[in-house]
């Protein structure tokens, strides 16, 4: 009997052009797995540190639903790192900042920054953003024993010292975040409905629990989750609508909060709108809500549908930019190296977590190791561009622990009143933070 | 014969395979389980689209269904590795016999259709059902290094053992079944369902294994992925997903395990090594990331159109190998695509390049 010749030939071709494919790429890409100490020379005191250069990584949503506006934060990472380089580096070490594109999505994460850590053999992951996506790579960094900090997400979850010594959140967590708009909406708007709109997970569920801590239970009418991977919101507007909520507060990323503004607008649904401050930069809102509208081929003007959103900001307001210290020196670098760009709170974000990355450096030391970075931060820094201190300590990995109410006219985030600070506890108190924030340093480099 | 050569070949190629683990350093190990992962997957999807006729725009429903199975059991009854992926494949195989019944009834773009709508529901429920399925964050799945290997035995070499292995395990039984009397039933029912009825074959029953087995070898792979990713989210199960598995299939060449494995390996490498290609000719990071994208549209279709018989069909040409007799799986889309149109009589015109036929090896 005749049997087809292909088949059985399949396999040999197929899994021997794995194995060609795994050799050429072992040979032309180095040795991946070394750790600096059997060869350590001078200056190269930790895997990814040489004499002359610092290698740090990060995954980041280049593409994909969350890219509006996050695909500038690393930009403006990089960009204050190559002012950094051109003054001198940090003790004469330039960073080489390698930035991934996760998609936002957990498993592209997974294998990127395995890729950053065994095949670019990275010192640290640095404002790796997105909260799903950060804790499918948290165990293995930590596993890795790979410092993982600042991660760009306010989850409280990376407040966990024994568990995951490495790593650390930057950020105002969004518990805190939840109880700061908490207060303001029961203190502002007492006895209104509310509505809650969050993502459905940790970052939305980390914004609930803090405004349920302090919201009244009588006064919430309806809490509508949204899933990242579906765009469909109308249902969990619709919903918020039915129930006669007056506030809508949202935990959501920009695009979901476009999302939301426009399913608002096409049921005629009004509500004062309260938005976390990663879902409410006002320029990008803008330019989403326009894009969005146009896909419907419908024209709307972002700055007038983005007026009057509520929201709070724990980097200096934009509107300030003339006054204040840290926005000069941003907008100065901005117009050097991002000139494309627009001066944003994205810009402003990305800016001002690559300044505390090269504080903790300067305070880790000359020739740092990877704990060196972690005893540097747990022994506290200075609050740099934030509005309010840090948490760091030897127990707490949390960033910043405040912020101001703002609200959004013309476009731009204006502060309302003065700078809030609390804890992650159910009953913790929201205190005014009234010492004036620290001017940024002349050189534009914090000093150790 | 077959059996014997087939199975000399596997453990030659596991044996390599076994070498290099131990030569191409962590984060290739890494490609490595990733590879074996989805080209077992893609191995069965193949299969099913070139070998038995029918299509499927849903594995990845079935990879997702594999990947929690494993997730869950190794939760909450902390089964062992081959536990788990056993008992994702019989889940699956399960899941696929369903699917395989309605599939039996249904033909070209409804079955399309049918499948398309698995793979855009099935990872919803993970949204739902939060409890069990921990939402969009998913749920971790950490498997540890056997202590008999010691304790500085890397964890990446250890799961590409274990995805390669599988892998193997799995193309062996496929490649077998593929030669065997269910692999020539299959063809028959392919090229056409009355023949092969009329020659007393049960083509329903048939169909719908072809279902079962195609969704047990998905669900291997999804047990494997998770495995390797060590977390398993709904993000991960999307419809892109889907359809870059048929894309990889269809690109390597349909029917074709070899094909299924270059498929794989364009699906997998491609993206990241163009990224590095734009960003060291000084494209800025947002750029950069959209020329995969891009890039991958235009492989599909220079492929499409200078090899219609996929990668493997191109090797196949230049290397003067003759097809399979029974080859030739763009009958299939050919005799859908002439199904929906009863005035067309000349069916060649509808792809560009009749498949290359026994004999007729180069041109």
């Amino acid at each position: 009997m005749k049997r087809p010749s292909t088949m059985r030939l399949a396999p040999v071709a197929g899994l021997a052009a794995i194995a060609m494919l795994a050799a050429a790429c072992g040979s032309s890409g180095g040795s991946s797995s070394a750790s600096g100490g059997s060869n350590a020379k001078p200056g190269a005191s930790a895997p990814g540190i040489t004499a002359t250069s610092i290698t740090i990584g990060s995954t980041q949503p280049l593409t994909g639903v969350a890219a509006p506006g996050y695909d500038e934060i690393s930009q403006a990472s990089e960009a204050y790192f190559q002012y950094v380089n051109a003054h001198g580096g940090i003790f004469g070490r330039k960073i080489n900042y390698i930035v991934k594109n996760d998609q936002y999505n957990p498993s592209i994460t997974s294998t990127m920054t395995r890729q950053l850590v065994l095949n670019d053999n990275v010192f640290a992951d640095f404002d790796a953003l997105g909260t799903p996506t950060h804790l499918a790579v948290a165990p293995f960094l930590n596993s890795e024993k790979v410092p993982d900090v600042f991660v760009a997400s306010g989850c409280e979850c990376w407040n966990a010292p024994t568990t995951w010594p490495e790593t650390f959140g930057w950020q105002l967590d969004y518990i805190r975040e939840g109880k700061i708009l908490g207060n303001y909406i029961k203190t502002t708007f007492p006895g209104k409905k509310v509505g809650i709109f969050y993502q459905n997970d940790e970052f939305g569920l980390d914004g609930v629990k803090g405004l349920d801590y302090e919201l009244p239970a009588s006064t919430v009418v309806a809490k509508e989750p949204y899933d990242v991977t579906n765009t469909t919101v109308g249902p969990a507007v619709a919903k918020l609508k039915a129930a006669g909520a007056q506030i809508v507060v949202s935990f959501s990323v920009p695009a979901f909060t476009a999302l939301l503004k426009l399913n608002m607008l096409g049921l005629s649904f009004n509500p004062t709108l309260v938005v976390s401050d990663v879902g409410s930069d006002a320029i990008t809102l803008g330019g989403l809500l326009e894009s969005f509208a146009a896909q419907s081929h419908k024209k709307v003007v972002g700055n007038q549908l983005t007026q009057g959103i509520i929201t709070d900001g724990y980097l200096p307001a934009l509107s300030d930019t003339s006054s204040n210290t840290w926005l000069q020196l941003f907008s100065k670098i901005h117009a050097q190296y991002i000139p494309k760009l627009p001066f944003d709170g994205n810009v402003e974000y990305g800016m001002s977590v690559a300044y505390s990355f090269v504080q903790a450096m300067e305070k880790a030391g000359k020739n740092p190791t990877r704990q060196d970075l972690l005893t540097a931060i747990q022994g506290g820094l200075s609050q740099g561009p934030s509005v309010a201190p840090y948490a760091y300590s030897p127990t707490n990995h949390n960033g910043g622990t405040g912020a101001y109410m703002g609200t959004i006219k013309n476009g731009v985030l204006v502060q309302m009143g003065p700078v809030l600070v609390t804890d992650t506890s159910p009953t913790g108190a929201i205190t005014p933070y009234t010492t004036p924030q620290p001017p940024a340093p002349a050189s534009g480099i914090p000093s150790p | 014969m077959t059996l014997l050569k087939n199975l000399a070949v596997t453990v030659l190629v596991g044996i390599v395979l076994l070498i290099l683990s131990y030569r191409i350093g962590s984060f290739h190990d890494y490609e490595l389980a990733e590879v074996a992962a989805y080209v077992t997957a893609v191995g069965g999807l193949t299969m099913l689209v070139g070998i038995s006729g029918q299509i499927s725009i849903g594995h990845g429903a079935f990879m997702f269904i594999g990947a929690y199975v494993a997730a869950l059991l190794l939760q909450h009854l902390r089964w062992p590795i081959y536990l788990l992926i056993i008992a994702a494949a019989a889940a699956c195989a399960v899941a696929g016999g369903i699917v395989g019944l309605a599939a039996a009834r249904l033909r070209g773009p409804y079955l399309a259709g049918a499948t398309l709508m698995l793979a855009v529901a099935l990872p919803e429920i993970a949204g739902r059902y939060q409890g069990v399925f921990g939402g969009d964050q998913g749920l971790d799945i950490n498997v540890t290094v056997p202590s008999a290997l010691g304790a500085n035995f890397q964890l990446t070499q250890w799961l590409a053992w274990v995805t390669c292995l599988a892998a193997l395990i799995t193309l062996f039984l496929l490649a077998n079944l593929v030669n065997s009397r269910v692999g020539r039933s299959w063809r028959a029912v392919r090229d056409d369902e009355i023949a092969a009825s009329l020659s007393g074959l049960n083509v329903a029953r048939l169909q719908i294994l072809a279902f079962v087995v195609s969704a047990a070898c998905a669900g291997v792979g999804g047990a494997l992925l998770a495995i390797v990713l060590a977390n398993v989210s709904p993000g991960t199960f999307t419809l892109t997903l889907s359809i870059a598995l048929l894309t990889a299939a269809v690109l390597g060449g349909l029917g074709s395990l070899a094909g299924a494995l270059w498929g794989t390996l364009l699906f997998v490498f491609l993206p990241g090594y163009l990224t590095n290609v734009a960003q060291s000719h000084g494209l800025n990071s947002s750029a950069s990331s959209s020329v995969p994208i891009a890039a991958y549209g235009v492989v599909l279709i220079v492929v499409m159109l200078v090899f219609p018989a996929g990668i493997q069909g191109a090797v196949r040409r230049l290397l003067g190998i003759a097809a399979p007799a029974a080859g030739a799986p763009l009958t299939v889309l050919r005799r859908q695509a002439a199904a929906l149109d009863p005035k067309e009589k000349s069916t060649t015109t509808l792809v560009g390049t009749a498949p290359p036929e026994k004999g007729k090896g180069t041109r």
